[in-house]
């Protein structure tokens, strides 16, 4: 059984964080040059601790697959970031911002940890607008803000519908000062192909060039992975292409503990599936919610009316009529699950049947459609690029999608996995959202950990190991794991089977759509769970891959990622069949109020699933890591 | 309005480029796309004609792609004679078959820029514009020695007029349509950005020298006015900015030049 220390520190909720910076351990100045560290992925989480460690003094070699560290899927994040910094005065506190989020994520995250995210998202604002990133401001030039799900402040900060991209230009353009200064030796098309583990320790990577095949071996005193989130397992999503599991996957083969594997975000607000040929699943941004308004008809025969035909009376505002409190702006679970009930009930819009309104006539008769172009046009552009369809005149459709994972490797409170020197930040790691994750908070959480969290707590570690002392990356384990990538390499591509590798991730997207998405149920799982094996079996034995590897092969690579996601899925699903009770976006059936809310099992499952692999084919072993809330009373989710 | 009744299905003729590597000689080669849906995007049009492809046993076209909606910038076709294809405002990945008609012949090319060499198929390098990010494209702003966001308000008009520049998603289609193959709207839309803020003043002259030192070291032609980069621009990204960049220049070679005659002439004075 893999040892989970939280190491949380002790005292009062409030003082944890500043206590702790000042009880770890320091690396001097002269020392940390003689550290390297090892930084994979350049998004918002990799880029800003890539950049922020340098700075320090480490030596920093940061690996990505992209072709420039401005590529990485943070750089899509529309709707903005949120910061406890209470510019509005409407109420809102490090405290406040804490307790939405804990409430956020169905009392499945560490209080710890969220606490420290609400204290330091202050910071956030002031590093990113010291960048320049040109965030909207008010007529006075002081920032603006607008709200987003699950508060009931406006604290969440943005620039246009384009927030991702304009932090992650920050973050890039830090990376590339000292990428400049040659404090980082940027290795950019680097696929991290496996992680080396000496004596128990993180001490390298394995990676392929993608351009030419090249496999090389890097060793350090320490391994950071910031690889975001594995959404593509549905493989439609709302995720990049090139977004993968592969390098949180191989560490975990590697001992790295997953938690909460089957804690996914299914987002209310995106464009609706048309066709099978389709590639990706395009976000409506959450900020949409402050003024759409969303319904279905009342009555199931009215569907496919023309919506203008359909009388308000015959409307059916059903975020409103069950969340009062909330309305439009409840959490995007409960408002991917309301979605889907009325779906459900026969009552979806569109082709497809599964649809619904998201109607901006309301706003634009109060505000005007100026004042609507300037607040959502970027948003309105790319609906119609993608739907031909002009939502100024006729309401959005929409449909919930897959769009984040809460689930990720387990780390403790230092961003520490149970592998002693593997720090996992952002999407990649299980920390901070729980079972649901709040709009504005992934950007948040990214930048936190990468600005304000692994610079300080990264020293703690390095500071036990002796300067100089990281293994050779001519060692036996280094050596060793270049073999198995290579090996899988070659495996693949001698299979020459039937079928194209999109063939075997459209199967298994439909699996956990269909078994592991927005409602689980126990037979569902366990049907999956046979399914699966087969599928991953098939798989090996019959995916075409052409070409060979010792150049740009997009087959192999992605023949690589969807081998693994396969697996990841059967880890996925084993999760939510043990999980049994219904928490933010694990909604199982048979754990469920009168009323369809979540049912919360607080005796049994107060706590993180932690899955250590125990050997290919053999069943992973799952560890608790129980939660304890000492500020929070846990109680049931109202939003109405 | 409802959703259209099913579009009749249609079919297109490719000629793409195809080439094996960096440095080798490559070729236009022709292939039919069938069963096309008008609500398919250009890139899942090509990903039905590369499982056929692989189906075949021939290898697929390569080519550069990843979010798909548009604001990454990994997207980089060249799609009949113009980077990023017929429409205005949007990327390759934007572009969906109800552009195209049946019967219609497609040409796809990589981009033709001697900064951006070919790697493979519809492949480019584009780490020219990371050298150029590198040498001044940023505010020095060390993590945690930041003032409190409000505490430099900008205002209004400026913020908007910045992110015009910011939003920039660096896919290198400016040098793809200039004849020249000038890289001048990329440099002028992060110029402009960081020397509008007032967070960028300090670095303001060293900036704009240094990116523009660096373009024009890594092989880039120069800019002539005729603004073909703003008309392919994805983000419509105005040319107005690279008049901006224009001046920030000569302003900053003049006080540069006028630093060193006082620093040579200068003593305690």
């Amino acid at each position: 059984m893999a040892k989970l220390e939280s190491k949380i520190p002790p005292g009062p909720l409030a003082d944890k964080w500043r206590k702790h910076k000042l009880d770890m351990k320091l690396v001097n100045p002269a020392n940390k040059r003689k550290y390297e560290v090892i930084v994979v992925g350049a998004g918002l989480a990799g880029s800003s601790a890539a950049a922020t460690l340098a700075e320090l003094g480490y030596k920093v070699k940061n690996f990505v697959f992209h072709d420039s560290p401005r590529r990485a899927h943070s750089i899509a994040a529309q709707g903005g970031i949120n910061a406890a910094k209470n510019y509005q005065n409407d109420g809102d506190s490090v405290y406040r911002l804490f307790y939405d989020t804990i409430k956020g994520g169905d009392y499945r995250s560490r209080e710890a940890n969220v606490h420290r995210l609400a204290e330091v998202s202050v910071n956030i604002i002031d590093q990113c607008a010291a960048q320049g990133v040109p965030f909207a401001r008010e007529y006075g030039g002081l920032l603006a803000n607008r709200s987003f799900g699950g508060a009931q402040v406006s604290r969440t900060f943005y620039a246009r519908g384009q927030t991702g991209q304009q932090l992650l230009l920050g973050a890039y353009s830090a990376l590339s000062r000292m990428v400049g200064a040659g404090a980082v030796e940027l290795h950019t098309q680097s696929e991290m192909l496996d992680l080396v583990v000496v004596d128990g320790h993180a001490k390298g990577i394995v990676v392929r060039n993608l351009l030419t095949g090249e496999i090389t071996r890097h060793s350090a005193d320490a391994v950071v992975l910031a690889t975001g989130g594995y959404g593509n397992v549905f493989n439609l999503s709302t995720y990049a292409r090139g977004s993968n599991t592969t390098a949180i996957w191989r560490a975990y083969k590697r001992g790295a503990c997953f938690a909460n594997p089957c804690f996914t975000q299914i987002h209310p607000t995106c464009i609706p599936v048309t066709g099978d040929y389709q590639s990706k699943l395009t976000l409506m941004s959450e900020s949409l919610r402050n003024d759409g308004r969303i319904w279905v008809p009342k009555r199931a025969e009215d569907r496919r009316k023309d919506p203008a035909a359909i009388a308000e009376a015959d409307r059916d505002y059903y975020l409103e009529r069950m969340y009062p409190a909330f309305g439009n702006l409840c959490p995007r679970d409960i408002a991917s699950r309301a979605a889907k009930r009325v779906c459900d009930e026969g009552r979806g819009v569109g082709e497809t049947g599964l649809g619904v309104y998201l109607d901006f006539s309301e706003a634009i008769g109060r505000l005007g459609e100026p004042a609507v172009r300037e607040r959502y046009g970027n948003l309105f552009d790319i609906y119609h690029e993608i739907t031909n369809e002009n939502a100024y005149q006729v309401p959005m459709r929409i449909f919930p999608a897959v769009h984040y994972t809460m689930g990720g490797l387990w780390v403790d409170y230092n961003l520490m996995s149970n592998v002693p020197g593997l720090f996992v930040l952002g999407e990649a790691n299980f920390s901070d959202h729980g079972a649901n994750r709040l709009g504005a908070s992934a950007l948040m959480q990214g930048l936190a950990d990468g600005y304000f969290v692994i610079p300080y707590t990264i020293g703690d570690y390095l500071a036990t190991q002796k300067p100089g002392s990281r293994p050779s990356a001519e060692g036996a384990e280094f050596k060793a794991a270049e073999a198995s990538v290579r090996a899988m390499t070659d495996r693949l591509l001698a299979i020459k089977g039937k079928e194209p590798v999109s063939h075997y991730h459209k199967r298994l997207g439909r699996i956990m759509w269909d078994y592991c998405g927005m409602a689980r149920t126990r037979e569902g799982l366990e049907r999956a769970l046979v399914e699966l094996p087969a599928l991953r079996e098939e798989f090996w034995r019959n995916v075409h891959v052409p070409g060979s590897a010792a150049t740009l092969n997009q087959s192999l690579e992605r023949a690589a990622r969807v081998a693994d996601f396969i697996e990841l899925g059967e880890l996925m699903c084993l999760d939510a069949l043990k999980r049994e009770e219904s928490c933010g976006g694990h909604f199982r059936e048979e754990h469920q109020y009168p009323d369809g809310e979540c049912k919360r099992d607080d005796v049994d499952f107060a706590h993180v699933a932690a899955w250590e692999f125990a050997g290919a084919g053999q069943a992973p072993v799952r560890n608790a890591e129980p939660l304890v809330y000492e500020s929070v009373k846990m109680s049931v989710r109202n939003y109405k | 309005m409802v959703a259209a009744s099913t579009p009749a299905p249609f079919t297109v003729t490719l000629r793409v480029w195809r080439q094996a590597g960096p440095g080798q000689s490559g070729a236009f080669v022709d292939y039919v796309a069938k069963d096309l849906n008008p609500d398919m995007s250009f890139l899942e049009m090509l990903d039905v004609v590369n499982d056929e492809l692989t189906l075949k046993g021939e290898e697929p076209i390569a080519f550069a792609h990843d979010c798909r909606e548009g604001i990454c910038g990994t997207c980089s076709l060249v799609i009949d004679g113009k980077p990023h294809g017929p429409h205005r405002g949007v990327a390759s990945c934007q572009t969906y078959m109800r552009s195209f008609k049946n019967g219609d012949l497609i040409v796809i090319e990589p981009y033709r820029v001697r900064a951006f060499p070919v790697i493979k198929d519809l492949v480019t390098d584009r780490t020219a514009f990371d050298s150029i990010q590198q040498a001044g494209g940023f505010i020095t702003a060390r993590t945690g020695a930041a003032p409190d966001a409000n505490a430099i308000p900008v205002a209004k008009g400026v913020a908007d007029l910045a992110m015009d520049a910011a939003q920039c998603i660096g896919c290198g289609a400016c040098a793809a349509a200039c004849k020249n193959a000038s890289a001048m709207l990329f440099v002028a839309a992060k110029v402009s950005h960081l020397g509008l803020m007032p967070q960028g003043q300090p670095e303001r002259d060293r900036r704009v020298l240094a990116m523009v030192q660096t373009m024009d070291g890594l092989g880039f032609g120069s800019c002539t006015n005729q603004y073909e980069c703003s008309a392919a621009c994805p983000k419509l990204i105005s040319h107005d900015f690279i008049s901006r960049l224009n001046r920030d220049y000569v302003k900053a070679s003049f006080r540069t030049a006028l630093e060193t005659v006082a620093a040579d002439g200068g003593g305690e004075g």
